[in-house]
């Protein structure tokens, strides 16, 4: 496993003098690379067409919220070689009003995965052809998934009997949800 | 009064329907908004969504070992597979190893998980198209499945039998026994439910050319599974990336030809009859041993050292209050759950609680080449899409 990750990391020494790799890492056998923004669907064209690598298989867009940070989002594409059986992250940071170029011309499949990651984060994704909320309610406003966005969310939808219908209210929680913070301060 | 051609003309508009989130072929809560011309398919919109709970939010606030009956309840027909994926994340942060025995066991229940599966995608299937009875007979074969799932953790449906490190419990006396003698009686009610589809006129003219996807437009939607294995790649993450103790299991991996529903579901089939081998051959080969790992961090101690040994009591203590301390790093992990490629990224940082967890569900990719792979297709046609794509809401909303 140990020669596997080697001959990785010399071949993806190689790809970086082509394409402008940031940063590139191997961890537990799971190679990740971290691209600038601008360079994002160049990079993912030229892995899904290189003849050596050929990633032709979007499995998954991954987005975390590392709130403290300049650039706050970060997005993995997780991709897929059938034909010489490997896998690759790429990392893109972003921060919340700077927007991604969409890959939904690369690989079909990004469509559904950055309507999830508009929804749940806010990125913005140029050139998608149908960018909508897709997991949240019809008329759902704030982005869930984010770090600040509380646990039990701003609003209840509750059955009004007067009105007889269901309405959006203020949430009314009798206790607040608890958290048990256990983390001793021996620990590291 | 005017006799020219364009005049006469009437100018129409394509038919909106909602396929609405309650109905019964609807697999789940489904909202699909289909444009018709007459009844043709022109376009499909999958509204999802409704069954959202916000799984990967809770996920965030609870333990690890709190989060693990989250993913028994995703895909909801076969529950241990996710569990197993959770548990091999989970397991490559830890850097923990299993013991041979869990493994054995890990795979006869993702082999049994993956009948369960097969037989509901299968039943389920042909009553939508019409055929009512392989239904009522894959779900007794499923309750026979499920009694198995009770006897080994108490729960007929969402177990939470599977633990990073092994599995939670040990079998009890006799259900290597009675598996044996179920997979015994399985091949004849697996023939009976062949018999009634396979060569059957109707099903043949209800599945064969619908729905065809061609290899590099089901690798461009990012299909996986039987999906993928229909459309001619013979792809299994049980054999390119084996884990537990799949490379010493002797299987075959089944692919289609056409790319149509007629094949996967001949694909479906073909897979129960190899899991059915695979659990016989695990059964054969079972060995002694612990059934977790025995470091203390990770996995709670047994009841009977709790009661004499005091680290045994702190270490129980703070694997229930506090939970495991995972080290920083982040994993996607992926297994060949019965729909296609189930896939974890966990993300931790050095707490207990994850940081970040992504559930990767197949049938997420499959929805979304709905509108592709119904194209001039006619309504009914869009039931045997939806059934053969073996959607269950649950994964797909999270």
């Amino acid at each position: 496993m140990l020669y596997h990750n080697n001959l990785l990391l010399e071949s993806f020494k190689y790809y970086s003098k082509i394409i402008p790799i940031e940063n590139l890492s191997i961890f537990n056998n799971e190679l990740r690379i971290s691209v600038k923004k601008e360079f994002l669907k160049f990079v993912i064209l030229f892995f899904k067409l290189h003849t050596f690598l050929q990633y032709k298989t979007l499995c998954c867009i991954t987005g975390a919220d590392y709130v403290s940070k300049r650039f706050r989002f970060e997005v993995y594409y997780e991709l897929l070689s059938t034909r010489f059986n490997n896998r690759i992250r790429i990392k893109v940071s972003t921060d919340e009003i700077t927007g991604l170029d969409s890959c939904e011309s690369i690989h079909s499949t990004a469509n559904w995965y950055e309507c999830e990651i508009w929804d749940m984060y806010g990125i913005f994704f140029i050139n998608h052809t149908n960018l909508r909320r897709i997991l949240t309610d019809y008329g759902f406003v704030g982005n869930p998934l984010r770090k600040d966005f509380p646990l039990s969310g701003f609003i209840e939808v509750r059955y009004n009997e007067s009105q007889k219908r269901v309405v959006s209210d203020q949430l009314e929680l009798s206790q607040e949800y608890r958290t048990f913070n256990f983390i001793s301060p021996w620990e590291s | 009064m005017s006799l020219k051609k364009k005049d006469l003309t009437k100018k129409i508009k394509n038919f909106t329907i909602n396929f609405g989130p309650q109905h019964p072929a609807a697999h789940g809560v489904l909202r699909l908004v289909l444009e018709l011309k007459g009844e043709v398919i022109v376009r499909a919109d999958p509204h999802i969504g409704l069954l959202h709970r916000g799984t990967e939010k809770l996920i965030e606030y609870k333990n690890y070992i709190q989060a693990l009956p989250y993913f028994d309840r995703l895909d909801y027909v076969s529950m241990m597979s996710q569990e197993h994926t959770y548990c091999l994340a989970l397991e490559k942060l830890l850097n923990c190893s299993v013991p041979i025995r869990a493994q054995y066991l890990r795979v006869i229940f993702a082999e049994l998980t993956r009948i369960l599966n097969h037989l509901l995608a299968v039943g389920c299937h042909a009553m939508d198209v019409g055929a009512m009875t392989p239904f009522l007979w894959a779900f007794e074969e499923r309750e026979k499945l499920m009694e198995f799932y009770e006897r080994v953790s108490g729960a007929r449906m969402h177990a939470a039998y599977f633990r990073p490190g092994g599995v939670s419990r040990d079998i009890p006396i006799g259900l290597l026994n009675d598996i044996f003698l179920f997979c015994n009686q399985f091949t004849a009610r697996l023939n009976e439910m062949e018999d009634m589809l396979t060569e059957n006129r109707i099903w043949k003219q209800r599945l064969v050319d619908i729905g065809t996807v061609p290899l590099k437009d089901a690798l461009d939607w990012g299909f996986s599974g039987v999906m993928l294995r229909g459309s001619g790649l013979a792809w299994d993450l049980r054999k390119s990336h084996p884990y537990d103790i799949y490379d010493q299991i002797d299987f075959n991996v089944p692919s289609g030809s056409n790319g149509d529903c007629y094949d996967r579901y001949l694909i479906r089939v073909f897979e129960m009859r190899e899991s059915l081998k695979m659990i016989e051959e695990c059964i054969q080969k079972f060995p002694s041993g612990s059934i977790i790992n025995n470091d203390n961090k990770i996995t709670p101690p047994s009841r009977s050292s709790l009661k004499s040994s005091m680290e045994s009591l702190i270490h129980h203590y703070k694997i229930f209050t506090q939970g495991t301390s995972v080290p920083s790093s982040e994993t996607y992990t992926a297994s060949e759950a019965p729909k296609g490629e189930f896939g974890v990224h966990l993300i931790s940082n050095n707490t207990n609680r994850p940081y970040r967890c992504k559930i990767k569900s197949p049938g997420f990719s499959h929805l979304q080449a709905l509108d592709y792979m119904s194209k001039d297709h006619m309504i009914a046609d869009v039931v045997t899409i939806i059934g053969t794509q073996d959607i269950v809401f649950g994964e797909v909303d999270r």
